[in-house]
């Protein structure tokens, strides 16, 4: 019986042990039951989201850039078709052969073969990697032909920027480059591979209307990122074309007519500030940003003392010298220190304190009134009426003739110049002298501005209008406000006073004695009003004066900066011209045979006669102030 | 009294016929039931197809359920003679696989015979709980009490688990140890025994966490912090947890499952082939699924206390630990409860040798259950 006692004993233990693992089950499967729970409804929703966005993915479509046209409609920053051979990794069974392969084909070079190893390395398989760019139409037969020997080689193509003008509107149209990290964060597109932004010129003003808005696939992929179905798509915009208010063709033909010199045109449309032309010389090549510039042509572009980078006609400062006089005048009289009959007397020379300022007449002009001082440019003349007036007056009065304001240009880069006035100066800890107010009545001293500002404030004194210097003429084929006389307001300066000014500015060209007789336009009936100006870059002392100073002989960078502003036909105005010659000595020999010239090329072209375009709409928003 | 009953009913006179009725149908239907929530899983796992997963596996099932059935109509004290020869085959496996077997990631885990891939540490578990339960067979209480007697079957557990470690398999070789613990507590060691044996648990971890293997390693401690490296080896603990819980209270239907769908969820036909389920049947699904494998545990558990034999009880409890170990750690391994493990969900997930195996158990399970009252003496008399 022990027997049957010790088997229940054990049975009796099994039982219980069983019962216990048992239990010990049951809570193993509850614990699992409650950590599912815990998974699927607790977290649920965070999962979802993550599963959702393992799913979905979004993939733009870069729309194509805007062209830029000039007023005509001639392609001046164009897309051109880029053909270019790609590479599926996963198509080819062995890729370092299928290169090799290709390299007998078309040339690759050793650094093209390592940035493929690199994108090989950090892209999926199954996406294309570009091999060669920019081929030719005989390479691309080539690879054709060669195709069942290159498995996974497939050509497409793609765009790149053109700029058929070159160097002639460079600094006009400006470049694309790839962009950086910090353009980044405004818009998705930008990470799209090959894509551009506008890094200068109109590229950058009008970046935003030229690049469009992308479009984009929404799409399932799965675990690798590859596509498995189309869920949505938005179509993108296209980037909107720019029509510039330039004229190609005249933009070239003052070019030309610049040759060698380092210097600067601007011609404008004066009723309306259309810029019609803008140059600057020497230029540099836009395209050679495209593929990236090598350090040799960087060396040779910023060591050039012509600085063919800089666009002078906006952003290169100089003082404007005599071109300034008629602001001073107008000062004088709006102030009522002159009248418009008042005459003042030039011995050649003016006394202030112990200072003695000098008139680039040594024998004096003797009286002159307002228009024979613009006429015969007299510098006593006019260093009387600032010591009248004041400085803050003249400066207040250069601003309404757009020099040394912010103008509304459109161009990145365009710099305000410099209109000095005592709260400027007390600004440097510095007090105001009179002797820098009487610098001032001829356009020296702290005064700096740019030719485009010279071409406002000249079409300004011709059109008694307050226009702004503009490029964008049209956007998307819609004719932008502004350019019409009446978008824009009046200065609201007495008429009589600027009759004169344009009067002196007539006589400076036409009349015996005027300074500027080589600008006179003989053939044609059309007369044109200018100013001369020269603008020392060093200080000429006294006794270089006395030794019989000739700036001609100095060095040339030490040679003063000639200028000629003017503006035709005189009764009609209709054109306005600024040139500046750097270090072309004086105003009348080196800049108004240029401004003439220029001039007479404007008047026979005349491109602002034959572009309104019947049926033009005028686009709503756009305010010029 | 007992005994005298017990000598009435077993008798030689148990014919096919009323064996085929002894054996629990109820159960062999929860089997059935299984297998089929594994085909309708890699059906899904497989794109919405039956190739290459599902109809291999319903093939495989029907294959492993007839020879189940065989299994359990033979007499269990038959098959007991066998036990020992079962367990040194399987450690005969163990040792071959390390020498000559196919390499896994980074493992050498299964061998190929005759076209089927073997995988020698399953059946080891099935080899070690026979041989483990032949032993207990025959321990009275005074002899559980002797220390020497209970040497050789730590021996017999330690020496599958160590090849296991081995190979390495760092999950089955800890199922292994846990099914042998188990039956030795059923045999009725010593609850002091246990704890002298439990005590040094904590150190060996550490000092095998020292020797494991970097993928090991890496696996434990992503599994603490499975975010803090998304797209290496926290990857498929991250998708997974991902795919559990966008699937929600009810999921996200049939074939419908983003997650598996797509490729983000990794292995989703054998190690991951719960988290498909119950990415695309939600919680419901998922509890019904646990609901089932519950069951089948519970059943064997049942089917243990109901036996009179030490051997066959020990059997049927070490068979049910088992099967409920593999399901313990396949899921809390999907749901990043504990490291990956490379452990398949028995009867479910894609795979020959697990099933055939699970199925191995499951027939010497039914053969206790059909010869549950047999005289089945521990030859201490006799």
């Amino acid at each position: 019986m022990s027997q049957i006692k010790k088997e229940n004993k054990r049975t009796g233990v099994f039982t219980r042990r069983a019962l216990l693992l048992g239990a010990g089950q049951v809570g193993v499967f509850g614990l699992l039951a409650a950590k599912l729970y815990q998974v699927q409804v607790v977290e649920g929703q965070r999962y979802s989201t993550l599963a959702e966005s393992n799913r979905i993915s979004a993939r733009l479509i870069a729309p194509p850039r805007g062209r830029i046209l000039d007023r005509f409609g001639a392609v001046v920053g164009g897309n051109r078709l880029n053909w270019r051979a790609s590479l599926t990794a996963e198509q080819t069974a062995d890729v370092g052969a299928t290169l090799d392969t290709f390299g007998r084909i078309v040339p690759l070079a050793d650094h093209d073969r390592a940035r493929i190893d690199r994108e090989l390395r950090r892209r999926r398989r199954f996406i294309p990697i570009i091999v060669r760019e920019f081929l030719t139409w005989e390479e691309m037969a080539r690879i054709e032909v060669n195709a069942p020997d290159l498995p996974g080689i497939f050509v497409d193509v793609g765009t790149t920027r053109l700029y058929p003008q070159g160097p002639a509107l460079a600094h006009v149209v400006g470049y694309v480059a790839p962009p950086s990290e910090g353009d980044m964060g405004d818009d998705a597109m930008l990470a799209l591979p090959g894509i551009r932004i506008g890094r200068n010129g109109m590229e950058k003003a009008q970046d935003l209307k030229l690049r469009g808005r992308a479009g984009a696939v929404q799409m399932e992929v799965n675990s690798v990122g590859r596509m498995i179905r189309e869920l949505d798509r938005q179509e993108g915009t296209p980037g909107q074309d720019l029509g510039l208010t330039i004229d190609v063709g005249l933009q070239n033909s003052v070019l030309r007519r610049l040759g060698d010199e380092s210097a600067s045109a601007v011609v404008m449309d004066c009723r309306n500030g259309e810029v019609l032309a803008m140059t600057t010389n020497p230029s540099f090549d836009p395209s050679l940003f495209n593929s990236g510039v090598s350090q040799a042509q960087w060396v040779q572009w910023t060591s050039n003392r012509k600085a063919p980078l800089i666009n002078k006609a906006a952003s290169g400062l100089y003082a404007p010298g005599s071109t300034f006089k008629m602001v001073v005048g107008m000062a004088g009289l709006e102030a009522k220190a002159i009248s418009p009959g008042d005459r003042i007397s030039c011995p050649g020379f003016l006394d202030l304190g112990d200072t003695r300022f000098h008139c680039w007449s040594k024998n004096g002009h003797g009286a002159l009134d307002l228009r024979g001082a613009i006429k015969n440019s007299c510098d006593v003349f006019f260093y009387e009426v600032a010591r009248r007036v004041g400085i803050d007056k003249v400066a207040a009065m250069a601003n309404r003739f757009g020099i040394g304001v912010e103008l509304e240009v459109e161009l990145p880069g365009v710099r305000k110049g410099l209109m000095p006035t005592r709260a400027w100066r007390m600004g440097q800890g510095k007090a105001w002298n009179i002797g820098d107010t009487i610098s001032c009545g001829i356009g020296q001293g702290y005064i700096q501005t740019t030719p485009l500002a010279l071409c406002t404030y000249v079409s300004r004194v011709a059109t008694g209008r307050a226009m702004q210097p503009h490029l964008t003429r049209t956007l998307g084929g819609v004719l932008q406000r502004g350019s019409k006389a009446e978008d824009w307001p009046l200065l609201g300066l007495p008429e009589r006073g600027m009759h004169i000014l344009r009067d002196g500015m007539w006589a400076v060209v036409n009349e015996g004695g005027g300074t500027a007789p080589v600008a006179r336009i003989a053939s044609t009936g059309v007369q044109m009003a200018g100013k001369t100006g020269s603008t020392q870059v060093r200080r000429v002392s006294r006794e270089q004066r006395e030794r019989g100073f000739r700036s001609d002989q100095l060095p040339w960078e030490f040679r003063p900066h000639a200028l000629f502003v003017c503006y035709a036909p005189y009764d009609n105005p209709r054109y306005a011209v600024s040139v500046v010659v750097e270090h072309g000595n004086a105003g009348a020999a080196a800049a108004a045979p240029l401004a003439r010239d220029i001039m007479i090329d404007v008047l026979t072209r005349d491109p602002a006669g034959h572009t309104d375009a019947p049926g033009q709409r005028v686009a709503e928003g756009f305010r010029p102030t | 009294m007992i005994t005298a009953r017990r000598l009435i009913r077993a008798e030689p006179s148990f014919g096919l016929t009323t064996k085929l009725w002894q054996i629990s149908w109820a159960y062999v239907l929860l089997l059935c039931m299984l297998a089929g929530v594994g085909y309708v899983a890699l059906y899904s796992a497989a794109g919405g197809s039956p190739e290459p997963y599902a109809s291999k596996h319903i093939l495989r099932f029907g294959f492993s359920l007839v020879m189940m059935l065989c299994i359990a109509l033979v007499d269990i004290r038959f098959i007991a003679r066998f036990s020992y020869l079962v367990y040194g085959v399987s450690v005969a496996l163990l040792v071959l696989v390390l020498r000559m077997g196919h390499v896994g990631k980074g493992a050498q885990r299964w061998i190929e015979i005759g076209g089927l891939q073997l995988q020698p540490s399953e059946l080891a578990k099935i080899g070690l709980v026979m041989a483990l339960a032949a032993w207990f067979h025959k321990a009275t209480w005074e002899r559980m009490g002797n220390p020497l007697f209970l040497i050789p079957p730590i021996i017999m557990v330690l020496v599958p688990v160590g090849l296991i470690l081995k190979e390495p398999n760092l999950g089955t070789a800890v199922i292994t140890g846990i099914v042998g613990g188990a039956v030795f507590l059923g045999a009725g060691l010593r609850w002091w025994k246990v704890v002298l044996v439990a005590l040094p648990v904590p150190f060996a971890a550490q000092f095998a966490f020292n020797h494991l293997h970097d993928y090991q390693r890496a696996r434990i401690t992503t599994f603490m912090n499975p975010e803090s490296d998304p797209l290496g080896a926290g990857y498929n603990i991250i998708q997974s947890k991902i795919a559990l819980g966008s699937g929600g209270l009810w999921g996200k239907g049939f074939l419908q499952g983003t997650q598996g769908h797509l490729n983000f969820l990794p292995e989703k036909q054998t190690d991951f082939i719960f988290t498909m389920l119950a990415e695309e049947f939600g919680l419901v699904g998922g509890l019904a699924l646990m609901a089932v494998l519950f069951c089948i545990v519970m059943g064997a558990m049942g089917m243990a206390l109901r036996f009179r034999h030490q051997y066959g009880r020990l059997l049927a409890m070490g068979i049910g630990v088992n099967f409920c170990m593999y399901v313990f750690v396949n899921i809390a391994m999907v749901m990043g409860a504990i490291p990956v493990g490379g452990v398949p969900l028995p009867l479910v997930s894609h795979g020959g040798s697990a099933m055939l195996t699970v199925m191995f158990g499951f027939g010497l399970l039914m053969s206790v259950h059909v010869h549950r009252d047999v005289e089945f003496s521990d030859g201490r008399d006799d």
